[in-house]
């Protein structure tokens, strides 16, 4: 036998742990077993299962690596060689081909795959296949079990059960948790976390004293009370389902579908039960007698990409807004990327081509074009297209029937008229007047996009290697196979979309729960227990703490799907209690938190950034709901992205209070989102996204230190501080800190500022004309010097730029 | 300023904290370099780079190559004609000629042997007919995309499908920064062109987009008004003394709270606070051009004195490279020509012709074409059947996916040569197809980088620029 295991001497005889972490292991001792899932799956996935995987059509030598059993399965025998033998390495195929010095035997091929497996990776196979080569099911496709008793005998820390699985996850690697927060960083922490806002100094005071037992959760239950808790938690479903205010192909035309987010927003405030908010969105409009809030719902279908029309062949576009919507329900409900399988079956997965196009079955059956209406008329203006629901007022229904009465007796009147009479001239003129003035007051009517199915479903074909004009074999609407099998609610044998919705949130499916709990968490802690929020698939992350996620996910279904229920347990965790404070050899071991040995920390959200300059320095409005607003932007930034015909092509700023409303009813330009939160990483709203990314960079600084809008909030609560605040200097420097960051600055930079203050006084009082320039537009008190304000708005600026102001901790 | 980045950093950081900590590209690379100019993709690498620096100059709209640089002589008596079945093979249309005859329309224009290479060029380019042996035009493009948007974003992002890292993200992702004051990958966009504003598509800042990449890295286009960077400028009231002034006192009660809270984070954050003042001074050195010489400012020709002109962005490009930005793409819009297009194209070629060949002089009297790739692409090809008008000297072409040209020059790219063929119809490619990813991976490797092993992980897959079929380098190109 020529076996030879070349590499092994290679191997080093370190693996990771269970958690994939060194801190506080033993090394002494064995091993950790080896868990197919957790360290075997990922390896065989990145380096095997491209050819050697789910995926029937390009599998090579008819041997797949991604189960054990069945006709191609590892175990089978070949020429009288397993490809894995269980418990024998000598005797498995596989363990040779990843080993051998011989190139062309060598797996995988350098050719197709550059990377070979590292020592630690044929470790972990090594160890895999002598303890008997085990297969599992993939552990988001097992529904999750409830292990919360396992802990009940845990001692101390916090009384929740969210505190005992992460204090017994803690303990395994021999950390403690951290102390809790003090109340300043506690309140400012959940206000900023359950609104979006930051607490003002009256309700800090409030919770300082508040010495009576339940005080945290008394705030707590305040902050989710507030209507700015759905404004908030609003905003990252927008993420996640791609919300915005244009079509986002070629023109980029106005469409408006804020009616979807007031829905939203009403949603998370009522604390509508998620399975419901989830088939209201899937199939609002299959509902019994649905209400307009349901039918706003069903708008979800209608936030895809749309392309103008007389530019694609209809069917492309039917096709590709189908696959939009397939993709989006996958990342958004399922954690699932099905987008991935349209061309080919899942390379990683157990998706099928042919399961994503069994449920582009339940999404190709829109009743209304497949693309943007010409550019007139009042769906144009108002950016809507059919199917819609008109709600018009009283005025407008009585005005539209005045108008339509009048232009049918024109009509009649026309029509009785000789062909070559007199007044036919002005009668024609004035119907098409009367059209015009109808058209105008259509306009202004509220108009709500929602889904509507065709009578007569279209049929849905598999698209060969994912192309739209290459039709293969004919499909039926159906779910995934590895997955809970549909059911109808009338045990037909054609399921609805109603049916989808009810099989999403259905007991047995066993990713809902856990994508969902998975981000509401994310909210909170800053990244999830399964970190990859968007793919719950095989190349997901594996959950961090697994006891932990199945636990919510099932205590979050079995509460009725009630989210503010989830939210509270998160928040009122002597987990999500504790310091952030840390040793910088913390952060530099686990920068991301993942064990949870302390609070979170980080970076502010674009939006809450831009609501929390405008809410410390007194000028943010308060209105909910509505259309989405324009807030100023450097001029002239759409010009490179707008064509002579685009509907808006040049940015109009709005005046007075729309430019002072919260960031989620900014109006979002999916060729070029606003940039003051697209620096902050906002997204641009073309793909949906579970979670943003952090980044830290100059451009940041810039609009930080140089947005105008910004410099003049500061210069707005400067006023203030001048004007209402404390006369000396001391004071009042405490008094705008605390505004804008919740706390009381120590004595050093106190002073820092102080000085900073002083000599940015001398600065201006050296140069008035740069003091005017900045007070441009004000008219001062008598006793007030341009110098001062400017100086106090550049310390004001300041303390808006500084870390903790732009972080939360 | 050499080592201001890691005054910052706490000295206990991990390297992987570090990687994580910088932005912009200030060290953060695939590749594992940690320092400016010593980013040679030596884990992603192919071999030794023969170019550093990539210009592309995307031609928006889709320039027509039966007029430009895929000459048809044998087209010359065939207008009118019914295109042979054989050999558009009922390929699938835009909606706007579905179901249309399909009839032949020559070019009006001459070609004419340029250089010492004899290769043909068109009389629309004279200005770049004089480069011909530094250019190598390659004939036989192809895309998968009939569409503006589709196409431009398959071109930019490998993908047609919104949503990927353009082909600057990577590049500044996989082989880092070589400069500290000015980001990797800088985008300019004409603000105006000759050719009519007929028949235009709006860019999406998804074609510089940094998709599943860190957004660190995704284009920063300059604007033609205003602050060249956006947010550059203080704010009126605001003065150089004061900014620093300001930045003192929020370094300095940083810095203390540093102490404190102990995250490394907050020394980035010192960090980039820093560059962004800095950029303040860079920027505005690096847009101005009041110190190149007459000599310079004339060979890119008269519109160079226009902000937002094509040929001033060339020179911008240049005054870039020679900076050590990565990557600088250029967006001209108006090669949309579907009816008129001999009323259109002429004007389209006098904004580009004369400023890319002086961007190819400029670039080598500098010493800088070498290890510069220049790059001329749209998104896809015309057709030879015509559309609006069918006349000699006044017809249109509609959109063609099925061949196109391009070209390149500079940073290791053999000059003086045509690759690839099409057929008589320059219909579809006879020898030698190059992919849009092929394309990819050619510049990569040039840059020195394996685009098999340029990946990033999302969605499950080890994305990369080159997608999922496979790419090939097109050695038949390199000198």
């Amino acid at each position: 036998m020529r076996r030879t295991t070349a590499k092994l001497g290679l191997v080093a005889l370190f693996v990771p742990g269970p958690t994939g972490l060194a801190a506080g292991q033993d090394r002494t001792e064995e091993p950790a077993p080896v868990d197919f899932n957790r360290d075997v799956r990922p390896i065989l996935a990145e380096h095997c299962f491209a050819c050697h995987g789910p995926d029937g059509a390009d599998r090579k030598a008819r041997l797949r690596l991604d189960v054990g059993g069945g006709e191609d399965g590892a175990y089978r025998e070949s020429a009288g060689t397993a490809a894995i033998a269980p418990g024998s390495l000598d005797d498995s195929e596989v363990w040779y081909r990843v080993t051998t010095e011989f190139e062309d035997e060598l797996m995988p091929p350098p050719e197709v795959h550059p990377e070979p497996l590292d020592p630690g990776e044929l470790e972990i196979v090594k160890r895999w296949i002598e303890k008997g080569a085990q297969y599992a099911d993939h552990w988001a496709f097992v529904p999750p079990v409830n292990r919360a008793a396992d802990f009940d005998a845990q001692a101390g820390w916090g009384k929740g059960t969210i505190d005992r699985f992460v204090l017994a996850s803690l303990q395994a690697e021999g950390l403690a948790p951290a102390a809790q927060a003090d109340r300043r960083t506690l309140i400012r922490r959940a206000t900023l976390d359950l609104t979006g806002l930051p607490p003002t100094p009256a309700e800090i005071e409030a919770f300082l004293s508040d010495e009576a037992p339940g005080a945290y959760e008394r705030l707590v239950d305040g902050l989710l009370a507030r209507p700015q808790y759905g404004e908030h938690m609003a905003r990252f479903w927008l993420d996640l389902v791609r919300f915005a205010d244009t079509n986002g192909v070629h023109h980029d035309h106005f469409r408006d579908l804020s009616p979807y987010r007031d829905y939203v927003i009403r949603s998370f405030n009522g604390d509508l039960p998620y399975d419901q908010f989830v088939t209201e969105q899937l199939a609002g409009d299959l509902l019994p007698e649905p209400t307009p809030d349901q039918l706003a719902a069903s708008g979800f279908h209608r936030l895809h990409l749309v392309i103008d029309v007389g530019t694609m062949l209809p069917e492309e576009s039917l096709s590709r807004n189908t696959i939009d919507r397939v993709t989006s329900f996958g990342t958004a409900f399922l954690g699932l990327t099905l987008q991935c399988a349209v061309c080919h079956d899942h390379k990683y997965d157990p998706i099928r081509q042919k399961d994503v196009f069994q449920l582009y079955a339940f999404f190709n059956n829109l009743d209304g074009p497949p693309e943007t209406g010409r550019r007139k008329g009042p769906d144009f203006q108002r950016g809507v297209q059919p199917p819609y629901r008109r709600y018009p007022t009283e005025t407008q229904t009585s005005l539209l029937a005045q108008l339509d009465k009048a232009s049918e007796a024109a009509e009649a009147e026309l029509a009785g008229l000789e062909e070559d009479h007199a007044d036919r001239e002005a009668l024609d003129e004035e119907i098409l007047r009367l059209g015009e003035e109808r058209d105008a007051v259509e306009a202004g009517v509220r108009a709500v996009m929602v889904m509507r199915e065709r009578s007569e479903p279209r049929p849905a074909f598999i698209f060969e290697r994912g192309a739209y004009d290459q039709l293969g074999d004919p499909v039926e609407r159906d779910t995934p196979a590895f997955l809970p099998p549909l059911e109808t609610a009338d045990g037909s044998a054609a399921p609805t979309r109603l049916d989808l919705a009810r099989w999403v949130v259905a007991q047995d499916n066993p990713l809902t729960a856990r994508v969902a709990v998975n981000r509401f968490w994310q909210q909170f802690f800053g990244v999830g227990l399964v970190k990859t929020a968007e793919d719950f698939g095989t190349r997901g992350e594996w959950p961090r703490h697994l006891g932990l996620l199945d636990h919510l996910a099932v205590t979050f279904r079995e509460s009725g799907w009630s989210v503010k229920t989830l939210v509270r347990r998160i928040v009122t965790s002597e987990t999500y209690r504790q310091s952030s404070v840390a040793p910088t050899e913390a952060f530099v071991s686990d920068p991301e938190n993942r064990l949870l040995a302390r609070g979170s920390r980080f970076r502010l959200d674009a939006e809450v950034i831009r609501d929390q300059i405008l809410a410390t320095s007194g000028l943010l409005s308060p209105k909910m709901f509505g259309k989405s607003v324009k807030p100023p932007q450097p001029l002239g930034i759409w010009k490179a992205v707008s064509l002579p015909d685009s509907y808006p092509r040049i940015f109009e700023a709005d005046e007075g209070e729309a430019v002072r409303r919260r960031s989620v009813y900014t109006f979002w330009k999916r060729a070029l989102a606003p940039p003051q939160l697209t620096i902050l990483n906002a997204p641009n709203r073309e793909s949906c996204v579970a979670r943003r990314e952090r980044t830290n960079t100059p451009l940041q600084a810039l609009l930080l230190m140089n947005e105008e809008e910004f410099l003049k909030a500061a210069r707005h609560l400067a006023m203030s501080a001048l004007e209402e605040g404390p006369e000396d200097p001391e004071s009042r420097l405490n008094w705008i800190y605390e505004r804008v960051t919740a706390r009381l600055p120590d004595p050093s930079v106190h002073t820092t500022l102080l000085t900073a203050a002083q000599d940015l006084e001398d600065m201006y009082r050296n140069a008035p004309p740069l003091a005017d320039e900045l007070c441009e537009g004000l008219v001062l008190a008598p006793d007030m010097h341009a110098a001062e304000l400017a100086a106090w708005t550049m310390v004001t600026s300041a303390i808006q730029n500084l870390d903790v102001t732009r972080t939360r901790d | 300023m050499t080592g201001s980045i890691h005054e910052e950093q706490n000295p206990s950081l991990s390297r992987r904290q570090f990687l994580r900590a910088t932005s912009m590209g200030l060290g953060a690379t695939a590749a594992g370099a940690l320092l400016p100019g010593s980013a040679t993709a030596d884990l992603v690498g192919s071999g030794l780079p023969k170019a550093k620096r990539v210009i592309f100059l995307f031609m928006a709209g889709a320039p027509s190559q039966l007029d430009l640089f895929d000459h048809k002589p044998g087209l010359a008596d065939q207008l009118g004609e019914p295109l042979p079945g054989s050999v558009s093979q009922g390929q699938r249309v835009t909606a706007m000629t579905r179901g249309s005859e399909q009839l032949v329309v020559p070019s009006m224009y001459g070609f004419r042997p340029a250089g010492k290479s004899g290769v043909e060029w068109s009389e629309l380019l004279p200005h770049l007919s004089r480069q011909a042996d530094k250019i190598c035009v390659v004939k036989s493009m192809r895309t998968n995309a009939i569409n503006h948007d589709p196409g431009k974003t398959f071109l930019c992002t490998g993908s047609e499908i919104a949503g990927r890292a353009s082909m600057g993200s990577w590049l500044s992702y996989g082989l880092g920064t070589m400069n500290r004051d000015l980001p990797d990958f800088v985008v300019l966009n004409s603000a105006f062109w000759t050719g009519g504003t007929r028949n235009v598509q709006g860019l999406y800042s998804r074609l510089w987009g940094s998709g599943y990449l860190p957004s660190k890295h995704q284009g920063v286009a300059f604007q033609t008004a205003g602050d060249p960077v956006l947010f550059l400028s203080n704010p009126d009231g605001v003065d150089e003394a004061v900014r620093r002034r300001m930045l003192d006192a929020v370094r300095d009660v940083n810095r203390s709270h540093q102490q404190i809270a102990g995250d490394p984070e907050i020394g980035t954050t010192i960090a980039q606070a820093e560059m962004a003042f800095r950029m303040q001074t860079s920027v505005p050195e690096l847009t101005d051009l009041g110190r190149e010489p007459k000599s310079v400012l004339d060979l890119y020709g008269p519109e160079v004195h226009k902000p937002g002109s094509f040929a001033r962005n060339c020179l911008l490009a240049r005054r870039m490279i020679e900076r050590d930005v990565r990557f600088v793409q250029l967006f001209h819009r108006g090669w949309d020509h579907h009816s008129i297009l001999p009323k259109q194209l002429p004007g389209q070629c006098f904004d580009v012709d004369q400023p890319s060949a002086a961007l190819l002089v400029d670039l080598e009297r500098r010493g800088l074409l070498d290890d510069t790739i220049v790059v001329f692409a749209g998104e896809f090809g015309r057709t030879v059947y015509g559309q609006g008008k069918l006349e000699r000297e006044n017809y249109g072409r509609d959109h063609h996916p099925r061949c196109f040209s391009v070209w390149l020059a500079g940073g290791g790219i053999q000059g003086g040569m045509t690759y690839g063929e099409t057929d008589d119809f320059s219909y579809n490619v006879v020898r030698d197809p190059v992919e849009v990813r092929d394309l990819h991976a050619t510049m990569l490797h040039l840059l020195g980088v394996d685009h098999r092993r340029l990946t990033f992980p999302f969605q499950g897959l080890d994305q990369k620029l080159t997608g999922v079929e496979e790419a090939r380098v097109i050695h038949g190109i390199l000198g």
